[in-house]
């Protein structure tokens, strides 16, 4: 053995340490090229942006002062509740047939025929917004908050499962394995070898999936799914600025309230 | 050439708890990592098997209770060949079998308790475990055990990932004891320990081995622990049992045929 270092070490060291990922950097390259030409395409110019500000602060403008009208406040809490009963209707019955899903399409548990079955029965649930799913419902089953149920039931499903399913297949084996050794039924290694592991972060979906609803229930109503949607939408139509502005608030308000709620869930659940 | 553990061999010795009859594994055919292992094990204490890593140990192991399915021969336990058997008769076996592994394996966010009760999982109805309603007789068993591996009714309620190495290696033990084994597999039980943690969970088998008379067949790297604990040694090298016998009976020509070389020694 000499005293050098590195005897055989290649001429150009530093590429021998770290080669070069062409694909990686070929990929980069298409990504910018692709958004210039887009921008070139789509007729962006600066000139509408400045325009649309002006536009938006005359909006804002008109919207102040809330509007605070009993009349009015009575008509958005109604609303208003209606919304929350659907996110919470919805986020209920969506998860709960969530974990069944999920556990099925979970490809470390379940046969590979009925992984793929609900593997594509999520894709296909998650293939639309819940707007149109939305549309489709109100066509099906008429006006009102039982098709902003139904659409939003579909959304927490396709949401939910997915997820759920990647956690359950990111699971530790081992854990799984001890609770079969000892001679335990497939339910029983669920409830304390499968469940024990994921409980926690199905929670965080769960509680993720209610906030994500309480927001689309806001949505479904604009298409007749029932909730604040509608009266949002009329005083849109009707430039009745001041009331979009009181509903806006009262949303941002309950949001922000379900953000404090869901972090105290999760650290219940943890 | 194999030095024979006579009374193991002699009919109407101890009685034989378990008999591998030419056991195979094949992970990809033409391969085997067992080759046809034939060994009796009575009802006494604590036998090691050694050899190097890769050698088919675990794989040895796994086949007893089956989380490793072998490819051909038979598995003889209380009075059946259990090689082939599937579902639920499968399952009364594995209750029949406790299991320590490596890296304890217990369920990290089930309490001390709850991983301990798992050990009566086949024993008990799904809602009844759902509800955390196990018998009185066996919570009380528990509450035993936990004492008897050294840990104490107040680690009962701490959750398993709050525990060290060596106090998860005690849960582990004491979830397989609960089941109330014939038998019970360690699988490299000392590997993730520190060498004192080791000879203390050595120690542990080999006394609730005796105390309760369950044999016990452990895996392990450590040829002085083996030597120290185990009634009998079991070297296997490339898928062949190529040393049965008394640990005194090891001598360091024995330890170059298993491990190959002498450098180490």
């Amino acid at each position: 053995m000499t005293a050098s270092a590195a005897p055989n070490a290649p001429s150009n060291m530093a590429a021998a340490a770290f080669p070069p990922n062409w694909p990686k950097r070929f990929a980069w390259a298409a990504l910018t090229i692709y958004a210039v030409y887009a921008i070139s395409v789509l007729d962006i110019d600066f000139e509408r942006i400045v325009r649309g500000m002006d536009n938006a602060r005359r909006l804002f403008a008109r919207m102040f002062p809330p509007n605070l009208q009993a009349d009015k406040l009575a008509l958005i809490r109604d609303g208003m509740i209606e919304s929350i009963q659907i996110a919470i209707l919805a986020t209920f019955v969506g998860v709960a047939l969530s974990m069944p899903i999920g556990l099925a399409a979970a490809r470390n548990l379940s046969p590979v025929g009925l992984a793929w079955a609900a593997r594509g029965l999520i894709a296909i649930l998650r293939s639309f917004h819940p707007v149109i799913v939305a549309i489709l419902f109100v066509k099906a089953v008429g006006f009102g908050v039982l098709a902003g149920i139904l659409a939003l039931v579909v959304s927490t499903i396709g949401f939910v499962s997915k997820l759920f399913a990647e956690v359950v297949e990111e699971i530790s084996a081992k854990q799984v394995e001890a609770v079969r050794a000892t001679g335990a039924g497939f339910g029983h290694v669920l409830m304390f070898g499968v469940f024990p592991q994921v409980m926690a972060r199905f929670v965080g979906l769960a509680v993720y999936q209610l906030d994500s609803n309480l927001r689309n229930s806001t949505m479904v109503g604009i298409v007749g799914g029932g909730g604040i949607g509608a009266p949002l939408f009329t005083a849109y139509q009707r430039f009745d600025y001041d009331v979009v502005l009181t509903i806006l608030l009262i949303i941002i308000g309950i949001i922000m309230l379900m953000e404090v709620v869901s972090s105290r869930v999760r650290q219940i659940f943890q | 050439m194999m030095a024979m553990d006579e009374a193991v061999r002699q009919p109407g010795a101890a009685p034989v708890v378990l008999r591998l009859d030419r056991l195979r594994k094949e992970y990809r055919p033409g391969l085997p990592v067992l080759k046809d292992i034939t060994l009796d094990f009575d009802k006494s204490g604590v036998t090691a098997i050694i050899g190097p890593s890769g050698t088919g140990k675990s794989t040895l192991i796994r086949c007893v209770n089956r989380l490793v399915d072998p490819t051909s021969g038979s598995i003889w336990f209380e009075g059946a060949d259990i090689a082939q058997v599937r579902g639920s008769a499968l399952r009364a076996v594995r209750r029949r079998i406790g299991m320590v592994f490596q890296e304890y394996n217990l369920v990290e966010r089930l309490t001390v308790m709850e991983n301990i009760l798992t050990g009566r999982l086949g024993y008990v109805p799904l809602w009844r475990a759902y509800l955390r309603r196990f018998a009185e007789q066996d919570i009380a068993r528990a509450f035993e055990l936990l004492e008897s591996v050294g840990l104490g009714a107040d680690f009962a309620n701490r959750r398993a990932d709050k525990l060290s190495g060596g106090q998860r290696q005690r849960v582990g033990i004491a979830r397989a004891i609960m089941q109330s084994p014939a038998l019970v597999l360690a699988d490299e039980p000392t590997s993730s320990l520190d060498p004192k943690t080791s000879v203390e969970i050595m120690e542990l088998l080999a006394d609730i081995s005796a105390k309760q008379s369950i044999p016990v067949i452990v895996n392990i790297h450590n040829v002085e622990l083996a030597k120290r604990y185990a009634r009998r040694i079991v070297g296997m090298t490339g898928g062949n049992v190529v040393y049965d016998g008394k640990p005194d009976g090891l001598t360091a020509q024995h330890l170059s045929e298993i491990y190959g070389g002498e450098e180490w020694q």
